[in-house]
């Protein structure tokens, strides 16, 4: 039995702000720190947007993409975040309120950094592969933030993207997957902290490249095909240099890397990294398209995934806005109304 | 607004249910348990109607003075949205520049926060409308 993503639904929040802007205020060359981490801009969730509203905007769209599928038969959401509204309260509960999943299925939060979403495929793969249930959903959704000044600040956004998975009428199989998993102390954040901690420099060599490295080969020995057969390939994107590196080294061509680099436009949305690049390669894939694919989150870990796009790609229904259309209807904000929709700036009895 | 309240009204504030007369088919949003036309003969006979999301501003208004909890949208659109459905309601419109709405514009249901018991209080999420594309 092949078990697949059998839709897929991504969100994108309309606002921006670039490094220029962040940079202007902190003193910094703001348009080098943009050209350093191969960012142009990023996204801002507006003032009554969050990871829940962001997840159920990426839910519908993949609901709305399959209309055979019944909500009902959604046994299983999990939504995977570092930046979930509630401490205790779980996000998935409301997602399944809002596409009509719940009462009787299960549903939980997922936290690893940004590869909670691709741990959630993972289970929910597993899940319908033994038949437990019909469908499940996994998304990865953020909103995270960076310390006001901290080099994070430049590349910290917000986006969401939402998997059906299942083992009928997949669109994408998931022919292979597999993770990469170790204690790396290179990114955390402390309970009741508002801003993350990282481990600079430590988080490149023996962090992402690492972990991401060591999966992608894994991956590949399991797949037996070349890097040159694959039509896309997609690896997180905490900025837009890492993944273009790592592709590199592991013989891909910043063709292939290409459409599923989103960061470029709208930064580095955590959880939904890969996951909205995904999205922005579905939107155009063809039937036989093979796409690579490799999360990486701190602390740390990576998932990496060989799908193949189906024939059931063509029965997708129109309608959810595409991926391209989201990142480019972009409204540039300037810092100060930023940091208010943010909530960087502390008000009266607050 | 009270947990218990908003949490009643979560199928309407989240998926839009609504209710249609069964005697004599008028529709209404927020549902209602009986029917303000006919009373007593729509007893038992109102049925839950799902909105498709879709609908237009008849009137609107931005909002310059807001209270508390929408301090950080201000200027902000409100308007009265007729669904595809027929029904009336209304609704802050995001995503748009307050001065592109113009009455008949396209709308369609987004979901977003709605408002929270401060900082440590519970979040209430529902409908709102964004320029249709
Ligand atoms: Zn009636």
């Amino acid at each position: 039995m092949t078990v697949g993503i059998v839709s897929y639904g991504g969100y994108v929040p309309r606002y921006r702000i670039t490094p220029e802007v962040i940079g202007a205020v902190w003193g910094n060359d703001g348009a080098a720190m943009g050209k350093g981490l191969n960012i142009r801009a990023k996204s801002v969730p507006g003032p009554d947007e969050d990871v829940i509203t962001m997840s159920v905007e990426a839910a519908r769209a993949a609901m709305a993409r399959v209309p055979w599928v019944s909500p009902k038969d959604v046994g299983a959401i999990y939504v995977g975040s570092e930046s979930h509204p509630y401490a205790v309260k779980p996000s998935a509960t409301i997602v399944a309120e809002a596409i009509e999943s719940s009462p009787v299925m299960t549903a939980a939060d997922y936290e690893f950094a940004c590869k909670a979403g691709t741990a959630a495929m993972q289970t929910c793969m597993g899940l319908t592969l033994s038949n437990m249930y019909k469908f499940g959903m996994a998304i990865g959704s953020d909103t995270s933030q960076g310390a006001p000044g901290d080099a994070l600040e430049y590349s910290a956004s917000a986006g969401a993207a939402a998997f059906l998975i299942g083992t009928e009428r997949p669109m994408a199989t998931i022919n292979h997957t597999v993770s990469y998993t170790t204690d790396t102390p290179d990114f955390w954040r402390r309970e009741g902290q508002r801003y993350p901690s990282h481990g600079g420099r430590f988080t490149g060599e023996p962090a992402y490249f690492k972990h991401v490295l060591a999966c992608a080969e894994l991956l590949s020995k399991k797949a037996g095909i070349k890097p040159a057969d694959y039509d896309y390939a997609v690896f997180h994107q905490p900025n837009g240099k890492f993944p273009l590196r790592v592709g590199k080294q592991l013989g891909f061509t910043d063709k292939q890397i290409d459409t599923g680099l989103l960061v470029r436009e709208i930064g580095n949305t955590y959880s939904g990294a890969i996951m909205v690049g995904l999205c922005a390669i579905f939107d155009i894939a063809k039937p036989g398209d093979r796409i690579f694919a490799v999360g990486y989150g701190s602390g740390a870990g990576s998932d990496a995934f060989d799908l193949t796009v189906t024939d059931e790609i063509k029965n997708l229904k129109k309608g959810p806005r595409s991926m391209d259309s989201m990142v480019k209807d972009g409204v540039p904000l300037d810092y100060a109304t930023y940091a208010k929709y943010r909530g960087k700036i502390v008000m009266r009895g607050a | 607004m009270a947990i218990p309240r908003f949490w009643r009204e979560i199928p309407s504030r989240y998926n839009l249910y609504g209710s249609k007369c069964g005697h004599c088919g008028t529709l209404d949003f927020p549902p209602r348990t009986v029917c303000p036309e006919c009373g007593r003969r729509s007893v038992g006979k109102m049925e839950r109607v799902k909105l498709g999301g879709k609908g237009t501003v008849v009137s609107y208004s931005v909002i310059h003075d807001a209270p508390a909890q929408y301090e950080m949208m201000k200027p902000y659109v409100l308007a009265i949205i007729e669904m595809a459905e027929g029904c009336r309601l209304t609704s802050q419109v995001i995503d748009v520049d307050p001065a592109a709405v113009k009455i008949g514009m396209p709308v369609e249901a987004a979901f977003r926060k709605l408002g929270s018991e401060g900082e440590a209080g519970v979040i209430h999420y529902g409908y709102k409308f964004r320029p249709a594309g």
